[in-house]
């Protein structure tokens, strides 16, 4: 349902009377910006050479890089776990968990390892929530990469939740190497044209670089504030 | 936190900032610590003045064109299903959020950090109908449970405080029994707001950038607080100026680049999380209703002036950070949350010259502001303008430069600052200059060019004197002996 609208037209024509002129009615054109030096940024880099500035820029904002191919994947996801300490994990809903052979590892394997394990259930609200807000582990998919910002970038929808990004206290992105480029420029456009062939946007995109930090005190860098205290990119080797 | 801080006189106020040794040395340490990360951000990127141009051409054209941009931002936003209220005023933009706050019964809201919630005084607002209003971003949580401490910078809002009184606070406040280590104040306060995020029934934003395309609008924080106040609570409210809006993603992406390099020095900070209406019909976490007011309190006034450009503005405080004379007096000088030489140009305009008249003298005319804002805002040349207004409307100037400079503990006996001043903007300088003395200085350097000439600033970059600097490891102010070799 179409949202309210109010006080619009006294605001603008109060706009355009101050600009002294009437109110624009016809569309204005996006102008050819006369500056464009954002295409410039890692022009001609390869698929590796993107992957290696992402590399060295995670050290810089304590996040930890693992380069795997998809048959390695579920060792070294559990791996990953491991390292965080384990359970309890939460998850996304996202078939492409079970297309790199992931679904034996969240299930039976965890079983076994007495890791508690969540897939997020759109049906069952508010216990996604709760157990997120429990939970150890948040894993969820990288949409594209941004190699310049060592960033991943989430979108949100009813089988991904927004909060697995943030409740948990460490998370772990997988970050397919087909996703990854230059820079927020390249992501910028996508998303654009995905909204003018109609598809619309997702309520929330989140661009994540690395764990939550402040330096709010004394200029003094405290990592994990109100998101994970600790993040883990794993690079699949999709190509 | 309404706009004016307090209600001393503007002298009293700088007398207390120098007298402030511990807030002066934190000043004078974020300035070096941000100025260099910020200038090794930029130096990185490469083609700087290229992305300056960018931003500024891309902001000069949403200012020409911002009914339009407003319209398709509105609609945008209300086909997705979120309700849009223009409010002119402060009190209208209070009023309606207060309205559905109070339509969902809410006790509780979390905001994250926002200037213009803080200038239109939405909090004491919502407080008057019985809400608890809890900051959660670190900076302004310490401020919120000290009683309201005024902010003292537009980033870093806690700047004047050390970590003991920040543990003082804590513990007189919330049983605080740590360390004033800041690791652990920190986690303190994510125990406590954590409970807040999970059990709030509203949440608010400000709005770094909102996109007219798609009816998206962009928070950029480091904490990832703003996520907890968009996805959990039902209900949320985004404030934003009513210039603060780009055409589309494509711009959006280059000023939120411009932004955190000019802000901290950050190629991107932790988060930056653009949202599009509420949540879809079956998602599980965001809000169920979803309300953007976009506010004018003043701007548009601005519009259509010679002061139009300072609506380009994106709120990174680069000029603060570059600024000698807010490096001297600290932010809770300036009367006002937006201080330093943005401060001293806005404020006058969105509050009034009868309150901020004394700002625009708050200001050497050094040209340091000018050159490092990423949007190229002239503001030393429109803090000349306020002045030139001001000496017009009240026949004359409302504060002797010569004694204001004194005030500033910058006084004519050194010559060191106008120094330091003129190596930062050299061309600024040009029309006062002949055959290498500088004759009728600007602003304070007319104090002193009464009394004497001065030697015409050389060619040097205020980069590279800034790296000479550094180099030399000192973060206090430049004594003539040290920094002699550089002139
Ligand atoms: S005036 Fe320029 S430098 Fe200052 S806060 Fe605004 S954009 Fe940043």
């Amino acid at each position: 349902m179409a949202g309210a609208i109010q006080n619009r037209e006294a605001f603008l024509n109060n706009i355009a009377n101050n600009l002294g002129r009437d109110r624009l009615t016809t569309p204005v054109n996006r102008p050819t910006w006369k500056h464009n030096p954002q295409d410039e940024v890692l022009k001609g880099a390869s698929q590796d050479d993107l992957v290696q500035v992402l590399t060295d820029h995670c050290e810089k904002i304590h996040t930890t890089v693992i380069n795997t191919t998809k048959s390695n994947l579920g060792s070294t996801l559990n791996g990953a776990v491991q390292n965080y300490g384990g359970g309890p994990v939460v998850t996304w809903k996202d078939d492409r968990f079970a297309e790199w052979g992931l679904k034996e590892l969240f299930t039976n394997e965890w079983a076994k390892q007495e890791i508690d394990y969540h897939e997020w259930d759109f049906n069952s609200a508010s216990t996604n929530i709760n157990y997120a807000e429990k939970a150890n582990i948040g894993i969820t998919i990288s949409e594209y990469t941004l190699a310049e910002s060592a960033t991943v970038v989430m979108l949100s929808s009813k089988d991904h939740g927004r909060t697995v990004n943030f409740l948990p206290k460490t998370y772990i992105a997988l970050v397919p190497k087909s996703s990854i480029v230059p820079r927020m420029t390249q992501a910028a456009k996508k998303l654009r044209e995905r909204h003018l062939n109609g598809k619309s946007l997702p309520a929330c995109i989140n661009f994540i670089s690395g764990p939550s930090n402040s330096a709010d005190i004394e200029l003094q860098l405290v990592v994990g504030v109100h998101g994970p205290f600790k993040a883990t990119y794993i690079i699949i080797d999709d190509l | 936190m309404p706009m004016k801080i307090g209600n001393e006189r503007f002298g009293e106020r700088v007398e207390k900032g120098i007298n402030n040794s511990f807030m002066r040395g934190a000043v004078a340490g974020a300035q070096d610590n941000i100025g260099a990360r910020r200038l090794n951000a930029i130096e990185e990127l490469g083609n700087w003045e290229e992305w300056r141009s960018h931003g500024e051409e891309i902001r000069q054209h949403v200012l020409e064109h911002l009914d339009y941009y407003l319209e398709q931002l509105s609609d945008n936003v209300a086909k997705r299903g979120g309700n849009v209220f223009f409010a002119e005023t402060a009190e209208e933009a209070n009023e309606y959020i207060k309205e559905v706050v109070q339509s969902k019964n809410a006790q509780k809201v979390v905001k994250s950090k926002s200037m213009v919630t803080e200038e239109i005084n939405l909090n004491a607002s919502l407080e008057e109908v019985g809400c608890q209003v809890i900051e959660t971003d670190l900076g302004e949580y310490i401020l919120q449970v000290d009683d309201h401490d005024p902010p003292s910078h537009i980033v870093a809002p806690a700047l004047h405080k050390n970590k003991e009184q920040v543990r003082d606070v804590f513990t007189k406040k919330l049983g605080y029994k740590k360390s004033a280590d800041p690791t652990e104040l920190a986690w303190h306060a994510r125990e406590m707001l954590r409970q807040d995020y999970l059990t709030a029934d509203v949440g608010i934003t400000g709005c770094n950038f909102a996109v007219a395309e798609t009816g998206s609008f962009a928070l950029v924080t480091n904490e990832g607080n703003a996520d907890l106040v968009t996805s959990l609570p039902k209900t949320q409210i985004t404030v934003m100026g009513m210039e603060r809006l780009v055409p589309t993603f494509e711009e959006l992406e280059v000023l939120v680049s411009m932004l955190t390099r000019s802000a901290v020095g950050q190629k991107l900070p932790s988060y930056v999380t653009v949202l599009t209406g509420p949540r879809e019909e079956l998602d599980v976490d965001g809000p169920e209703d979803f309300h953007l007011v976009i506010v004018d309190n003043g701007r548009s006034k601005i519009l259509g002036t010679e002061f139009q450009s300072v609506l380009q503005c994106i709120r990174c405080a680069a000029c603060v950070n570059a600024c000698p004379v807010y490096r001297h007096v600290g932010g809770h000088s300036y009367g006002s949350i937006y201080s330093g030489p943005i401060g001293a140009v806005l404020s006058p305009l969105l509050g009034g010259y009868e309150d901020y008249k004394e700002l625009p003298y708050a200001s050497t005319l050094c040209g340091a502001c000018s050159e490092v804002c990423p949007v190229k805002i002239p503001l030393h040349e429109l803090l000349h303008k306020h002045r030139q207004v001001i000496v017009e409307k009240e026949g004359k100037a409302p504060v002797s430069e010569k004694l204001l400079m004194k005030a500033f503990g910058l006084g004519a006996a050194s010559p060191t600052l106008y120094k330091w001043g003129s190596k930062i903007a050299p061309t600024a300088m040009n029309p006062f200059t002949s055959e290498d003395k500088i004759t009728k200085g600007p602003g304070p350097l007319k104090a002193w060019t009464e009394v004497r000439d001065f030697p015409a600033p050389n060619k040097e970059r205020f980069r590279d004197w800034f790296k000479n600097r550094e180099k030399g490891g000192g973060t206090s102010w430049p004594e003539p002996s040290k920094t002699e070799k550089h002139f």
